[in-house]
């Protein structure tokens, strides 16, 4: 299993060199001229000459190529020039508040989304099967943008249920002590069950709204790849061999459907790592989809090379982490390894 | 004979609901099994044979029902019993097999730990002799090394094993009854005799009943003390199974036995006395090759090799210790042979012996390794099988694959599947010209002119081997392979098809070169045959000669795992 594991991260290396050289080489063909924009519009063609010369944008592409991925190699990702403040250490307090409405939306998601189509496909045809392919279609065809609105406009405005759309924890919340970054996982471990309900209450909308994104595709799947095994040979074998319903559709027929699922889950979580920059900005969340955006109008460079290199380090252990898993789930897998 | 029997099917009748309406698949049926009794249902696709079985389980899928009739097993009835009865009865008292044995097993689960989910539902065992049990069932169909193979997933085990391993499964509870669904199908000759003599093995030990369910008279005859026929889901005759050969009742009975290969008959024998339809004449007696004659084709000295999985390679160059070069492995290892014009070459094996491989390198698919193919005085193994295609010789060596449906677009009409390597490599052009060759085709092959714009699943089985066919000789080729031609056809259909094949070498002047397991069906249609094993040929020489006084030891094995009817 390590063997396979290594065999991975190798293969896993020119596709980040690859990823380097192009984010490197897109952001230099951005139309926008990043002195021009910090000098300000007063600004003399002196001063915006001296700005460039000393971001270094005056020097040949390689030689910017090359002094790029010299402080890369020390993990400097560069200064952003909005914030002021290194690269690394935006990126280092943010993503943890990507991270946990990613993972809470996709969570979410599942725990609808496989119930739901395994009993779509098992009930094949019944209230439930339609019930799955309204949601799903609902689902996908709203724009997160629209349902993050939506729910905003009837839980906050309306019902006054939910706490008001601005960021991860309202103002009189404090923040709980840095552990995983994860608010919800941090007030937990420090046992403060207050700023756990304010960081809940706050996340509950957004995460909702990335959910019903991501239910189509994994029912979909679920309900597509459960039918298919539900009709194969060892389903009708081991129901000839008497097994309860619970054996034959928990331990046989859902571990081969999950299969298909695993792949689709990983891709959904690539698709919700995109999405998070409409929702960030709708709900005021401080994420990195609303750092990189804001960097890009402001034609910063380093926080935009600094959040697709994540973004494609986190693609890499994504897919790593759905071989592996492939491999638990199926012996067949682990022997190519 | 006053005691009831353990199994009474009394008009019994199976609907299925379909867009068009109910579609009565059985009906009225009366079946009966008695204690220790082993019964066939013999039938062909489509006959209700395995809609029955399911009926007695209750495992029909969601559409079917039973509409009438009553099923009663030790005087309880399966029909009316509740869903929860009929669990504990499933694997505990009535048992199945399937054909496949390999898609029959969870592939992700250990074989052991399938055995154990059996026997621990049935209360057969508990969590802490569960597997002592297991292994014991595995002890029992005679797996060797038990232990062992109980951490087996089903894709690390052979066919023939992991049928053994759904046997242990069936049998694991000591059930009444056993159902077999074809559980031979897709095994050879040689595990299939191993895999029937155990099952008829452990049955007799244990006073057990069993129904055999097959398309496989000879098989039905060999096994089973009473042989019930099945046609459109109606049953046209139960006899015994020495009876039913000697004097079969049922014209239907007499037609499939007379559509069955068997020694001593001529192919025109598998046909009925009067053939109904298109060609089917009886092929006229075939002059024999002259044998000073250049052959056709000669294959020399053909190697096929492929290299072996290298595990961790990648990582080991790179650490800079390259594992030692495993030697790579032979699937055709050496072999020569020739065809000659207007000769029929039977080539036999079982799975894995090289006859597909062999027949690939021959049709040019794949690149031999080593050695040469000389058809009609050029080397044809020396051009790259990505260029033959371009190649002035593609035209003349020509294939008709194993299953009749998959080899076909589902997306072409017949007609188009038929034009298809005219308008790739023909001569004809123009719409009409294609149209009228095709018909031409068409007829040739016995299929009806009016279907040739019909879809692949808007025909029958027989239709889609003749589209096959035509499709193969749509350009006068000088050598056809067929791969199996008959595997996935009725006898009937098999019969009808075989006389067709032999009638159009005759008209054509082909050569076919035949690759089959059916050891029956060679010995009809070939001159000559060789017989394969592990890549190597084994032995050699005219049909009569190779099947009928075999000198290879292998060959007689071959012969004596065929299960004949008493005739």
């Amino acid at each position: 299993m390590l063997k396979m594991i290594g065999q991975r991260l190798m293969t896993t290396i020119p596709s980040v060199i690859g990823v380097i050289i192009v984010t490197f080489l897109l952001t230099r063909v951005l139309p926008g001229d990043t002195a021009a924009y910090f000098a300000g519009p007063a600004a003399s063609p002196q001063a915006i000459i001296e700005i460039r010369s000393k971001l270094g944008l005056d020097q040949p592409l390689p030689v910017q190529f090359v002094s790029y991925v010299t402080a890369l190699v020390k993990g400097d990702l560069g200064q952003s020039l909005t914030t002021g403040q290194p690269v690394t250490k935006d990126l280092a307090a943010r993503l943890p508040a990507s991270a946990e409405l990613t993972l809470a939306g996709l969570i979410l998601a599942m725990a609808v989304a496989l119930p739901l189509g395994v009993l779509a496909a098992v009930r094949q045809g019944s209230w439930i099967d339609h019930l799955c392919r309204v949601v799903a279609t609902a689902g996908v065809s709203l724009p997160v943008f629209f349902t993050g609105l939506l729910l905003v406009y009837v839980f906050y405005f309306i019902l006054g249920w939910s706490p008001a759309p601005l960021g991860r924890l309202d103002v009189f919340a404090s923040e709980p002590a840095r552990i995983t970054g994860l608010y919800l996982v941090d007030s937990l471990l420090a046992g403060d069950v207050t700023t756990f309900r304010a960081a809940f209450a706050q996340l509950i909308l957004p995460a909702l709204t990335l959910a019903i994104f991501s239910l189509a595709p994994i029912t979909r799947m679920t309900r597509a790849s459960m039918l298919a095994v539900l009709g194969a040979d060892f389903v009708r074998t081991a129901r000839a061999s008497g097994l309860s319903n619970r054996k034959v559709i928990g331990t046989y027929a859902f571990r081969n459907a999950m299969l298909p699922v695993v792949t689709t889950l990983g891709m959904v979580f690539s698709f919700l790592l995109g999405a998070n920059v409409l929702v960030e900005k709708v709900f005021a969340w401080p994420g990195v989809g609303s750092y990189a955006v804001e960097a890009l109008i402001a034609s910063d460079y380093a926080p935009i090379q600094g959040f697709v290199l994540t973004m494609a380090v986190m693609y890499v252990a994504l897919n790593l982490m759905i071989d592996v898993l492939y491999g638990v789930i199926d012996p067949r897998v682990r022997l190519e390894g | 004979m006053t005691a009831p029997p353990l199994l009474d099917i009394k008009n019994l009748t199976v609907e299925f609901a379909t867009r068009r309406g109910a579609v009565q698949a059985v009906k009225s049926i009366d079946v009966s099994v008695a204690k220790g009794e082993t019964v066939a249902i013999v039938g062909e696709s489509g006959s209700g044979k395995s809609v029955t079985s399911y009926a007695v389980v209750r495992i029909l899928d969601r559409a079917g029902r039973v509409a009438e009739g009553s099923i009663s097993f030790s005087g309880m009835d399966l029909v009316t019993a509740t869903e929860r009865q009929m669990r504990d009865l499933r694997g505990r008292e009535i048992s199945m097999i399937f054909q496949n044995p390999r898609a029959a097993l969870n592939p992700i689960r250990k074989v052991g730990k399938q055995i154990e989910d059996v026997l621990l539902e049935h209360v057969q065992a508990t969590r802490a002799t569960a597997r002592e049990k297991a292994i014991e069932a595995l002890t029992k169909v005679k797996i060797a090394r038990p232990e062992e193979r109980y951490d087996a997933y089903p894709f690390e085990l052979s066919g023939g094993m992991c049928q053994r391993v759904v046997i242990a499964l069936a049998l694991a509870c000591q059930p009444q009854l056993l159902i077999a669904d074809e559980p031979t199908t897709g095994l050879d000759v040689t595990t299939q005799k191993a895999v029937m003599d155990l099952i008829v093995e452990l049955t007799r030990e244990r006073g057990m009943s069993t129904i055999l369910i097959t398309h496989d008279l000879g098989l039905a005859a060999a096994y089973c003390d009473k042989v019930v026929v099945m046609e459109k889901g109606k049953v046209v005759e139960t006899a015994s199974a020495a009876d039913i050969f000697r004097n079969p009742q049922h014209p239907y009975t007499r037609k499939l036995m007379q559509a069955t290969p068997r020694i001593g008959m001529s192919l025109a024998d598998l046909l009925p006395d009067a053939p109904k339809g298109p060609p089917a004449q009886a092929a006229a007696p075939r002059p024999a090759p002259s044998p000073d004659a250049e052959p056709l084709m000669r294959v020399e000295n053909l190697v096929k090799e492929y290299p072996r999985p290298e595990t961790g390679a990648f990582f080991a160059k790179l650490m800079g210790k390259a594992e030692e070069p495993k030697s790579a492995f032979r699937a055709v290892d050496s072999i020569s042979f020739t065809v000659a014009k207007g000769e029929t070459l039977g080539l036999v094996g079982e799975s894995g012996c090289g006859k597909s491989t062999t027949s690939m390198m021959i049709t040019r698919l794949i690149d031999p390794s080593g050695g040469k193919i000389i058809f009609d005085g050029t080397d044809i193994g020396a051009i790259p099988a990505k260029q033959f295609a371009a190649s002035a010789h593609r035209r003349r060596i020509q294939m008709v694959f194993q299953d009749p449906t998959d080899s076909l677009n589902p997306r072409f009409t017949a007609e188009r599947a038929i034009a298809d390597p005219i308008m790739r490599m023909g001569t004809i052009s123009g719409r009409d010209a294609l149209r009228a060759r095709c018909e031409e085709l068409a007829r040739l092959v016995g299929l009806p002119v009016e279907l040739i714009d019909r879809f692949p699943h808007q025909l029958s089985g027989g239709q889609k081997a003749r589209v096959g066919i035509a499709r193969a000789i749509a350009l006068d080729p000088d050598l056809v392979i067929l791969d199996e031609p008959t595997a996935a056809l009725d006898v009937s259909v098999q019969a009808v098809v075989l006389n067709l094949l032999e009638e159009l070498k005759g008209r054509l002047g082909m050569s076919y070169l035949f690759v089959s397991h059916d050891l029956n069906v060679v010995r009809l249609l070939c001159d000559r045959v060789i017989v394969m094993k592990t890549g190597a040929i084994v032995e050699q020489g005219t049909a009569e000669q190779v099947l009928g006084n075999p000198q290879a030891e292998y060959t007689k094995e071959l012969l004596t795992a065929i299960p004949h009817p008493p005739l």
